[in-house]
């Protein structure tokens, strides 16, 4: 995409084509000679792992959608059929159903990797939000995926996650009816749900060629968060990476294929070989492991949101765009910030208080101005964890870029990734299991939430503004070099 | 409206629902059995297939459909062809229409499914004071643990109740089925079904056999599944290994 004038190609087929379309041309210098940092470690693999599982589940999709029946009499039937009687039909559909989980894998280390190492940062935020939106379409996808196999957790799940948008005040219902496709989930939410199960991986593709577009114009980051600054800095991607990638990719399979031959169906729910049936709920309904995260998130807020807690909190957000994002306050002094954070804090506690002791006596009861009631506020949770990543590049906007030279943002990076891990847990547990005295799950996955949004909300800006940092290296070639000096010493 | 209210009904009472049957529900947890078929080289014991066929021809099938297996995949068990089209034979099938529109019966093929005992579920349940038998073929994999579930469901009928439990008409109390009271009358008992092999008649025998032929049942191709896997995975590593010998060397003139 330079504008650089085109070399000849020898070959004199591929100079005839390049010539009129020089895709040739292009190729060399997207994956021949462009310049890649040479400090890359092994994280670097796992966007390369991505794109071979989208392949993966798209060409496995289509053989699998070649024998399967969208009609919720005949679904069930059709995947089993898959199983019993097409040939390879069980190899095709464990490798596709495995398949989702190992995305998912790749997916999140993925998106590990660009935060730890502050990939999101300036110039990288478009390429960083172009990945949110896969993530996003990915877990669609997934969720409708799912609910093809027409198994129980296929049809108990969807009810739960389609009667989510119920909540949205005013268009909520509508939204509902238009995913059903009439007032109960039935065949035309099957029919609707296949045809976009086989759209979206697609549309997919084309988010990720955005994705990498934009890669290609800002270049990789690296694990020094440092721009390559001369020709010593970068080696050309091929060999180097694509030898790298290459085996990085089959040591992924390794793991992959130990699941698929010989523990297909660990990661699935047994509920799902019971054919649907809309008379009987499963006693417990849990959604695939990769969302339990955001599921214990949606779970958590079993509290209505009243008008002083929304008032108390949109307090606390003026003083922290005033005081800690901004650096400088523009329009408030240190007065009126004093008296931001404590009118809003003390608004934000007493409405939480007012709404737990739904008796107590107060002016507008709590009860009957809660303009955001639980369920609504459990939905809103759910998308802004993830909206979150999508203003992460102005949450987070300290000059240095990778954690090695942050130590504190390392530390909480870390607390981050294992509270995740937590709500993941608290995401496949009862709501009500009771851990010890007083403490449940529900108060379990309330205090990783409220971590959650306190590291995005309050630690980050807090850290931008205040974390000093250690001395960076000159160049990626020196760091590079000096480690080099020091193992062989 | 009325479906809405339902399904919202529903879904707020789902999670205390989960919660009382995962801690009142007071199923102990169910006991590992050795199992020939488990492990990574693990394979089925045909002569355990047969006995478990057996049992579920001559007690299961008269109340559960296993709609899903034909009597063509018996070869996993070591019948041939013509012993095959024997035993399905011995079933009829209604067929048709033929050329003048009738319906008719005629002897089962091969390639047709095992028979249902039950025209339909509504009969199904009609038969059993109104709960259903569920179909078989997949109960290994639709059960948590699958295998040693069925194998202690087999098991786990006690006559003595626990104190201040009453059963109503044609319930029955099993230590592992979820809330204890089960439907199904006690199936097996020692010496309930003869073998020809001679191996010992007991209850924890039948139910071993039972599982290990409905265990394959819902994962026939276990045995290729495990074997492909072995080559797939000693294929990668090899491969693996090749690959990581050329980054290394292409890496070589790097620092
Ligand atoms: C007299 C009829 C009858 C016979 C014979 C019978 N069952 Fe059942 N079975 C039932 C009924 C009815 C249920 C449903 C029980 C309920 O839901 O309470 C059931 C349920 C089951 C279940 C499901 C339990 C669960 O976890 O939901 C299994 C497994 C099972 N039977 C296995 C067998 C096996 C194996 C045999 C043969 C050895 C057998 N049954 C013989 C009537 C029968
Ligand atoms: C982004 C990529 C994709 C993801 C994350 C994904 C995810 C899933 C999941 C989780 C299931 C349920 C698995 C099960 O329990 O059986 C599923 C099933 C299915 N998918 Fe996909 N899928 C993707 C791409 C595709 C594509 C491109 C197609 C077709 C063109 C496809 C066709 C099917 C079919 C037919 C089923 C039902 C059969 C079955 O359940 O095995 N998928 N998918």
């Amino acid at each position: 995409m330079s504008n650089a004038p085109r070399e000849k190609f020898d070959n004199t087929v591929v100079e005839w084509v390049d010539s009129r379309l020089p895709i040739f041309t292009m190729m060399k210098n997207e994956y021949g000679v462009f310049p890649t940092p040479r400090n890359f470690n092994w994280f670097w693999n796992f966007g390369a792992i991505a794109m071979f599982m989208l392949i993966t589940m798209i060409a496995t999709g289509i053989v699998l959608a070649m024998h399967y029946t969208a009609d919720t009499k005949l679904a069930f039937d059709s995947v089993e059929r898959i199983m019993r009687d097409v040939n390879g039909g069980w190899l095709i559909r464990y490798i596709h159903m495995n398949g989702a989980s190992f995305f998912f894998i790749a997916v999140y280390i993925h998106i590990f990797r660009g935060m730890y190492y502050g990939s999101y940062k300036a110039p990288r935020e478009l390429l960083w939000i172009l990945g949110v939106i896969i993530f996003l379409l990915m877990m669609a996808t997934a969720f409708i995926g799912y609910v093809l196999p027409w198994g129980q957790m296929s049809l108990w799940g969807a009810t739960v996650i389609t009667n989510l948008f119920s909540a949205i005040p005013f268009v909520g219902e509508s939204i509902v009816t238009l995913l059903w496709g009439g007032f109960s989930i039935d065949n035309p939410t099957l029919t609707r749900f296949f045809a976009l199960h086989y759209l979206l991986p697609f549309v997919i593709v084309g988010v990720v060629l955005l994705h990498i577009w934009a890669l290609h114009v800002t270049g990789s980051n690296n694990p020094l968060g440092l721009e390559p600054k001369s020709k010593k800095d970068t080696l050309p991607f091929h060999p180097y990476y694509t030898s790298k990638d290459f085996f990085g990719i089959i040591v992924f399979i390794i793991f992959y294929a130990i699941f698929i031959f010989y523990m297909p169906d660990a990661l699935g729910h047994p509920d799902n070989y019971i054919p649907a049936n809309p008379l009987v709920t499963p006693p417990h309904i849990v959604p695939e492991w990769y969302f339990l995260p955001f599921y214990a998130i949606l779970r958590a807020v079993t509290f209505n949101m009243n008008i002083y807690m929304l008032a108390g909190l949109g307090l606390l957000a003026v003083f922290m765009v005033e005081f800690i994002w901004r650096h400088k306050p523009k329009y408030l002094n240190g007065f009126l910030g004093f008296l931001l954070l404590v009118l809003g804090s003390g608004l934000a506690v007493f409405g939480l208080l007012a709404d737990l002791n739904q008796g107590w006596e107060i002016p507008m009861s709590a009860a009957n101005l809660a303009p955001i009631s639980a369920k609504f506020g459990g939905v809103l949770a759910m998308f802004g964890s993830i909206g979150l990543l999508v203003i992460l590049p102005w949450l987070d906007n300290h000059p240095i870029r990778s954690a090695r030279f942050r130590p504190l943002f390392r530390i909480f990076m870390i607390i981050f990734t294992i509270s995740v891990f937590i709500l993941g847990y608290a995401g496949s547990q009862a709501a009500d299991k009771v851990y010890f005295m007083e403490f449940n799950n529900t108060m379990l996955a309330q205090i990783f939430t409220g971590f959650y949004f306190m590291f995005f909300l309050i630690i980050l800006p807090l850290l931008s503004r205040f974390e000093k940092g250690r001395e960076l290296p000159k160049s990626i070639n020196e760091a590079v070099l000096s480690k080099a000096q020091k193992a062989g010493a | 409206m009325f479906v809405r209210n339902i399904l919202s009904a529903i879904i707020i009472s789902v999670a205390p629902v989960s919660s009382v049957l995962a801690a009142g529900g007071d199923t102990p947890p169910i006991p590992s059995q050795d199992w020939s078929f488990s492990g990574p080289f693990g394979t089925y014991d045909k002569a355990a297939l047969q006995r478990g066929y057996k049992i579920y021809r001559e007690v299961c099938a008269s109340c559960h459909s296993m709609k899903r297996v034909r009597f063509r995949n018996l070869e996993a068990l070591g019948y041939n062809e013509d012993q095959i089209k024997a035993i399905a034979a011995e079933y009829s099938v209604e067929d048709g229409p033929n050329e003048d529109g009738d319906m008719f019966e005629r002897a089962a093929l091969p390639s047709d499914a095992f028979i249902s005992p039950f025209p339909n579920d509504n009969a199904a349940k009609a038969a059993n004071g109104g709960a259903f038998p569920p179909d078989l073929s997949l109960m290994t994999k639709a059960r948590a643990n699958g295998s040693n579930y069925v194998h202690a469901l087999m098991t786990g009928y006690k006559d003595k109740l626990p104190h201040g439990v009453e059963l109503s008409d044609g319930q029955y109390w099993n230590t592992y089925f979820t809330g204890n009271k089960i439907a199904m009358a006690p199936p097996l008992m020692d010496e309930s079904i003869s073998y020809e092999d001679g191996t010992i008649e007991t209850l924890d025998q039948y139910a071993k056999d039972i599982s290990h032929f409905l265990t394959w049942a819902a994962d026939p191709y276990m045995e290729e599944r495990k074997r492909t896997g072995f080559k797939v995975i000693l294929f990668l590593l090899i491969f693996a290994g090749v690959m990581y010998g050329v980054k290394r060397r292409i890496w070589s003139n790097i620092h």
